[in-house]
């Protein structure tokens, strides 16, 4: 997972890739959490792009991450879905929850 | 002795949740002799994650044990058995329910059967208290397209 932090408008962005699995969502729970709460960001995005498989796994990982954050008072959103990835958290329901955007990621 | 399957592979290992990946490449390897397109593939990788995940986190609720795994080929179809000799299930049919889970606070999300249940065509779970758990899921893999072979004539201009 690379971090990244905008400073001027408060935005972090995680751009996983890794495969998120049981195995794979400790390590990148531990590493996220940590990173919010020391920038205690506005926006929190998680960006798919190179995630090249998910399970269930990723819903618990998006979920928790979304209570974080906003205990902290900042808000989340995930970024630039695979189509495998989109089809996982919609039929858990956590969109009509996590708004989802579209950023470039270059740089 | 002859199998009644065209191929057939078993698959033994402890319960570490690295192991999660391996089972799931492996499968897909051995599934791939169907010829499945990605999107297909990818149902299967699903699947068996979850399947293994929930024999490694709940079955033996990450003690140590064996998780088997065997998939057999039949025609145009995947059968595959994925089980544990843990804990088991008391109530299937709530186990089996989109969102209920027994370990919310491990931060999972009850999704797994519903998951297993629409990537496969079909998803069967048996399971003993005390015993474990046993579940067994099968794939069509849709024959392709045949390809047209367009057929040339040589012309040979003398
Ligand atoms: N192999 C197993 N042995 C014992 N209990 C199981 C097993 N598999 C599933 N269960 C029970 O069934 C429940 C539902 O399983 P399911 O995979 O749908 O959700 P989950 O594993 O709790 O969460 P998720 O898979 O979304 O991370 C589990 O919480 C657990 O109580
Ligand atoms: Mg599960």
């Amino acid at each position: 997972m690379e971090t990244k932090f905008y400073k001027k408008d408060k935005v972090l962005v995680f751009k996983i890739t890794e495969e998120i699995d049981d195995n794979s969502v400790q390590k990148i729970r531990r590493r996220a959490d940590y990173e919010i709460e020391r920038y205690m960001p506005k926006r929190v995005i998680f960006d798919f792009d190179s995630v090249s498989f998910m399970d269930s796994a990723g819903i618990g990982l998006i979920i928790g991450r979304y209570k974080f954050t906003n205990m902290l008072g900042g808000k989340l959103e995930v970024a630039n879905l695979t189509p495998a990835v989109k089809r996982i958290f919609e039929m858990s329901g956590i969109l009509r929850l996590i708004p989802v955007t579209r950023i470039r990621t270059n740089n | 002795m002859k199998s009644e399957f065209e191929n057939e592979m078993k698959l033994e290992f402890i319960s570490k949740s690295s192991n999660e990946a391996f089972a799931r490449i492996t499968v897909a390897a051995f599934a791939s002799q169907l010829d499945p397109t990605i999107e297909e593939l990818a149902d299967i990788k699903t699947a068996v994650s979850e399947a293994v995940t929930n024999c490694i986190i709940h079955g033996y609720d990450n003690r140590q044990g064996i998780v088997k795994v065997v998939a057999k080929l039949k025609e145009n179809e995947i059968i595959i058995e994925i089980s544990d000799k843990g804990k088991g299930i008391e109530n299937i049919e709530i186990a089996k329910e989109p969102l209920y889970t027994t370990k919310p606070n491990l931060e999972r999300s009850g999704m797994g059967f519903t998951i297993m249940e629409s990537f496969m065509d079909s998803m069967e779970v048996e399971s003993i208290v005390g015993l474990g758990t046993k579940i067994t899921m099968t794939k069509k893999i849709k024959p392709k397209e045949e390809e047209t072979e367009e057929e040339f004539e040589m012309i040979t201009k003398e």
